[in-house]
């Protein structure tokens, strides 16, 4: 954790967990079979929750690992596995239209980073560590209206879904 | 309540098993302590000699019929006064189920099933038995039969003089 | 805080201790199974290699080392290689936040008997036990075998669902102790474990372990009878190993955050806190080999069928109880 981590750890630390980060997500997008991308994705988010721990916010950090990590890539994978996909890597390559929509989002993102470092935000050195109690008050008092709303959209979700999954009626 | 007679259920099921944890094992520590096979046990497979101390196998290839998976075979011969024998006889203990299928289709009880079930070898070639291996100098089960004595041809006692046979017809009288 | 080599030392000491400790009783787990399991059956169980056969483990490692590493045709090399250790390391860093002692004096140091004293130490168990996913998972299907892949694809549905069930049954413990720490929740029971208030999220937690460690009645993923080994069908030698220790390290982890969340981890009176803790997880542990020895195996279906319309559902019901009288009692 921040505090009690002398620093130079933590900067090697941090770079290599963001090298490894920014390369698998490279192979995950250039892997043609699925499941080996699924492996690339999962090691970038878990270099990516590491990440977020040294960046002092540990729960975010666990979130990531059990929900994208451990039930969305497994979903992904589940759904794979049940369905015969061929032999994904003889397809032929995506054209252009495909590409576009791909190159615009990361045009964007590369400009956004380069303003970013040209205005030079001052950013805290060492971020307070944020504790469970503060996130927990902050979502259910001050956003407990969006929490609650979202919750009803899930529960919706939930009901559709056992409405769609039941059986015929004998 | 479905739940409740489940949960009994389980929970019986698991007294058993806890109840079995302290009985005694029934296991024998095979080396070590030895079980007496039953007389009858079907192990290691013999060929007996008749009460007069001769071969009882007359070659007749029967066993070798039976036989499930083929691991019997001989080769007959004739002696003197027509008795037959087999000239070599080979049982591969390797290919051996120990059925018993042979010994039930000898008609002259010449092959017979022993309780030594002890047979392991290192060279599989050496569970290949020939008839030196297998031929003991007893009558084995049934100690009293003797297919001679019951064949009705002349090879241990002249023709009419055997058990349950009466004299052959001579078919040059004129009597019925 | 500054970093004393005695600190860094006694550091290093604990993760060696625990590696060693736990790695030596996943294996004698393995050899109390067999003799257990025998012992039920009305047999005696292993006992030629050394007295009692106690050195019956050390045999078995031989025979694992030196057996041929076989790789199938058409299997996907390196997840093949790869989803043992993937099996078999997240069930021991579980352990690494499970406090099994008391804080003691080392040194003229405060030495507490836990690796890593987090303060999501029960969110990172449930992110372990969701990544211990892969290794079953990526094992089947890199076998190119299609048991392994049947074992696989219910591997993954059944540890996804109880990994549901699980979390929801500790809801209440969070709620009870006011902390994700574990060393938190093992003090909250310093007068009275949490099992007196939590019967139902006991139970629920209990099985939902038997179905994270695949342990009979929900050994669904390898069933043996229907699916050859299941997802470990096309391995042998030591990464076969890797999955079978990781099953019974799985068991010591489980066990112990059971005996964490729910008995009191190591409180208990007169015996030292070390002893009780280890006599907690040592009695998770037969019932778990007990249970394999009474029940059968269940149907794949009434598998799911019971954790989604029975476990979470009970489990829901159970931490808005638990709100309520926690509301009430102010």
């Amino acid at each position: 954790m921040c505090e009690d981590c002398c620093p130079d750890m933590e900067q090697t630390l941090f770079y290599i967990l963001a090298a490894v980060t920014v390369v698998a997500t490279v192979f995950a997008i250039s892997e043609k079979h699925p499941v080996h991308a699924i492996v690339y994705l999962v090691t970038s988010f878990f270099a990516l929750a590491a990440l977020f721990y040294l960046l002092a916010a540990p729960l975010i950090a666990m979130f990531e690992v059990i929900i994208y990590a451990g039930a969305i890539m497994v979903l992904f994978m589940f759904v794979i596995m049940m369905l015969d996909l061929g032999h994904p890597e003889n397809s032929a390559r995506p054209g252009f239209w495909q590409w576009l929509p791909a190159l615009l989002l990361a045009g964007a993102t590369l400009v956004a980073l380069g303003i970013l470092m040209s205005n030079r935000i001052s950013i805290p050195d060492k971020a307070a560590v944020v504790s469970i109690r503060d996130v927990a008050v902050m979502l259910f008092q001050k956003y407990g209206v969006a929490i609650e709303i979202i919750s009803m959209q899930l529960l919706f979700a939930a009901v559709g879904a056992f409405y769609l999954g039941r059986r015929g009626k004998q | 309540m479905k739940i409740v007679s489940d949960i009994t259920a389980i929970m019986t099921g698991m007294w058993i098993t806890w109840k079995h944890i302290f009985r005694r094992p029934v296991t024998i520590q095979y080396p070590e302590q030895k079980r007496t096979p039953y007389p009858r046990y079907r192990a290691r497979i013999v060929l007996t000699r008749d009460p007069d101390g001769g071969e009882r196998c007359v070659a007749c290839q029967l066993c070798s019929a039976a036989c499930p998976v083929d691991c019997i075979s001989m080769q007959a011969a004739e002696g003197v006064g027509g008795r037959r024998y087999a000239e070599w006889f080979r049982i591969n203990f390797s290919r051996c189920i120990f059925c018993g299928l042979c010994a039930e289709a000898c008609p002259t009880l010449a092959i017979q099933m022993t309780p030594d079930f002890e047979i392991c070898e290192r060279d599989i070639m050496a569970l290949v038995y020939e008839k030196e291996h297998l031929l003991i100098d007893g009558c084995g089960k049934s100690s009293e039969y003797n297919y001679y004595r019951h064949a009705g041809i002349g090879v241990t006692q002249p023709r009419g003089t055997g058990n349950e046979e009466r004299l052959p017809v001579d078919v040059r009288g004129l009597l019925p | 805080m500054s970093y004393d080599p005695i600190d860094i030392g006694i550091m290093f000491a604990k993760i060696a201790l625990v590696f060693f400790v736990i790695l030596t009783l996943a294996a004698y787990l393995v050899f109390a199974e067999r003799k257990v399991l025998a012992w039920i059956q009305d047999r005696k169980g292993p006992n030629r290699v050394g007295p009692f056969g106690l050195l019956q483990p050390l045999a078995d490692l031989i025979k694992l080392l030196t057996k041929e590493d076989f790789r199938p045709a058409g299997s996907d090399k390196w997840l093949f290689y790869l989803a043992p250790a993937m099996a078999a390391i997240p069930a021991i860093m579980i352990f690494s936040v499970i406090p099994f002692g008391s804080p003691v004096t080392l040194f003229g140091h405060q030495v507490q008997l836990q690796v890593a004293d987090l303060n999501v130490g029960l969110l990172l168990f449930m992110a372990l036990s969701a990544i211990a996913v892969y290794g079953v998972a990526l094992g089947g299907w890199a076998s190119n075998s299609k048991y392994a892949l049947l074992g696989s694809i219910r591997g993954l549905a059944q540890l996804i669902s109880y990994e549901l069930s699980m979390g929801l049954a500790l809801v209440p413990v969070v709620m009870l102790a006011r902390s994700f720490r574990l060393s938190d929740i093992v003090n909250a029971q310093e007068g009275c474990w949490f099992i007196v208030y939590q019967p139902v999220a006991f139970v629920i937690f209990l099985i939902s372990i038997a179905a994270e460690c695949k342990r009979i009645p929900f050994d669904l993923p390898e069933a043996e009878g229907e699916l050859v080994a299941g997802f470990h069908t096309e391995y042998s030698g030591m990464r076969f190993g890797l999955f079978f220790v990781g099953e019974y390290i799985n068991i010591i982890v489980l066990g112990g955050l059971a005996a964490t969340f729910f008995l009191g981890g190591w409180h208990g009176p007169l015996l030292p806190p070390v002893v009780w803790f280890s006599l907690k997880v040592l009695a998770f542990a037969f019932l778990f080999i007990w249970i394999r020895g009474t029940l059968p195996r269940l149907r794949y279906d009434q598998l799911m069928h019971f954790c989604w319309k029975v476990l979470t559902p009970l489990a829901l019901i159970n931490v808005l109880v638990t709100a309520w009288w926690m509301v009430l009692r102010g």
